[in-house]
């Protein structure tokens, strides 16, 4: 990891230019946002984009703002979402997030806090989409961005079960799911849902046509109630599967399932109490799965009863 | 169930998502409100995908008939 070490090192000499900086507050930033590139006194200055998503007319400003301030004029997609202006003077820095407030535009963080949380479309364009996650990212970002945490703390938000926000990696994520219910008066047995459902969680009787379903091989995703021609598949509810110690890396983890059906309006209280729980058990540089491994998942869960009871695993 | 009366057919056997849901679009475009579309589909991949977005569009399955390893949809133009 020479990298990090060598980045690490630049930040704190960075943080030594204080006072030739003059007003320079490094609080305010919340120690994040400037990358030390390999190229002297050259930084890439990365914005907080939650959900990747930006309106046009800022898009159009922060334009402008990395054309001028870029020594080679050119921005990067990083992979959390987020746009990164590259080839920044680190002389120029007090200049470049005066223009930056000016349109609204907020630096990320980096180090032991929580992060931009990332977001596919959702259901606000996604067809397959199934919660709202670009106002959950938003949320989520409004209230915990910058929260210190013992590590990292990375979230994301995926719309349905094909979860392109990779929520599986995440310290914390949440896939929308629904639970199908199928009403007999309405279907007419035309075998359709049957077809749209890829995880072979629904068979249609050999007489009738009508469905036999599995919950055991559903994995929630929907597609049955949109394939359906006469709503006799209906959404029951809506929620979130909510995963936690995912992460990549050198030794990538995958994040394990604790949550089956969480509602919209519980999950800032199941951020709230991740990090109370993190925060009270991990080890300083520790991510929350490494944490969960030492502690105990059953810990975790103990802890989290008041917010994930009753929305277990309707499977069981 | 009674034959539900057509007014047009569109064959999309052997033709690809999602070139068959826009071919189903731009028939049913082209008709009145309330006429009936027949439209055959092959079962895998059409059959999981167009249904869906004919009734995202706001058009009405009203009849289905699954014939060998193909369907035949009526779809009410909305
Ligand atoms: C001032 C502090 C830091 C800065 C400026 C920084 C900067 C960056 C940048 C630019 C990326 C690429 C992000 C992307 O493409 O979206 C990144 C990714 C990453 N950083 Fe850092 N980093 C910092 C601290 C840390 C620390 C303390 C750790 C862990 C101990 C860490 C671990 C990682 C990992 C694991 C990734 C991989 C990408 C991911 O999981 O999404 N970083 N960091
Ligand atoms: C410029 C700053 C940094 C960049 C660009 C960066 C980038 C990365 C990248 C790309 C990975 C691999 C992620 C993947 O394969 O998806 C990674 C992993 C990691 N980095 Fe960094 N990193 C930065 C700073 C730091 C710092 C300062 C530390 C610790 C003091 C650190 C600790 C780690 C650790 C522990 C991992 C392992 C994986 C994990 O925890 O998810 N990084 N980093
Ligand atoms: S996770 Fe689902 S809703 Fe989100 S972009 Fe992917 S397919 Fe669409
Ligand atoms: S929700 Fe998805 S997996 Fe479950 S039965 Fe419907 S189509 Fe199949
Ligand atoms: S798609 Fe709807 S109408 Fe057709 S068999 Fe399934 S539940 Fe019944």
């Amino acid at each position: 990891m020479t990298d990090h070490f060598i980045q690490d090192k630049t930040t704190k000499v960075t943080v030594n230019l204080e006072g030739a900086e003059q007003k320079m507050d490094f609080n305010d930033l919340k120690s994040g946002g400037f990358i030390k590139q390999r190229q002297k006194d050259l930084f890439t200055v990365r914005l907080r984009c939650p959900g990747g998503r930006l309106s046009t007319e800022k898009l159009i400003e922060i334009s402008k703002i990395a054309h001028k301030y870029s020594k080679k004029g050119v921005v990067h997609f990083s992979f959390r979402q987020s746009l990164e202006i590259l080839y920044v003077d680190y002389k120029e820095f007090n200049a470049i997030v005066a223009e930056l407030e000016k349109i609204g535009q907020k630096v990320a963080s980096c180090g032991p806090r929580v992060r931009v949380p990332t977001a596919c479309g959702g259901c606000e364009y996604n067809p397959n989409g199934l919660t709202d996650t670009q106002k959950m990212a938003e949320m989520v970002d409004k209230t915990f961005f910058g929260t210190p945490t013992p590590h990292k703390f990375k979230t994301s938000f995926s719309g349905c079960p094909i979860d392109c926000a990779r929520t599986k990696e995440m310290d914390l994520g949440f896939q929308g799911v629904v639970d199908p219910k199928w009403e007999e008066e309405a279907c007419t047995g035309c075998t359709i849902c049957a077809e749209a459902c890829k995880e072979g969680a629904i068979e249609s009787d050999p007489d009738t046509g009508k469905p036999i379903f599995d919950p055991l091989k559903c994995i929630w995703c929907g597609d049955c109630i949109r394939a359906c021609p006469t709503e006799a598949w209906r959404p029951k509810r809506y929620g979130h599967i909510v995963r936690i110690g995912g992460k990549h890396g050198r030794h990538p983890m995958e994040a394990v399932e604790v949550c089956s059906f969480l509602p919209d309006e519980k999950v800032a209280d199941a951020i709230r109490l991740t990090i109370e729980w993190y925060n009270a058990n991990g080890r300083r540089g520790e991510r929350i799965g490494n944490t969960l491994k030492r502690v105990g998942l059953d810990n975790y869960l103990k802890f989290m009863e008041p917010v994930f009871q009753n929305n277990q695993a309707v499977k069981a | 169930m009674a034959e539900t009366k057509t007014d047009a057919t569109i064959d999309l056997r052997g033709v690809m998502c999602p070139i068959n849901f826009v071919k189903t679009k731009l028939k049913l475009e082209m008709m009145s409100p309330g006429e009936v579309l027949e439209v055959i589909l092959d079962s895998g991949e059409p059959i999981q995908n167009v249904p869906k977005s004919i009734k995202e569009e706001g058009h009405r399955i009203v009849e289905v008939k699954k014939e060998g390893d193909f369907f035949r949809l009526k779809v009410e133009r909305s």
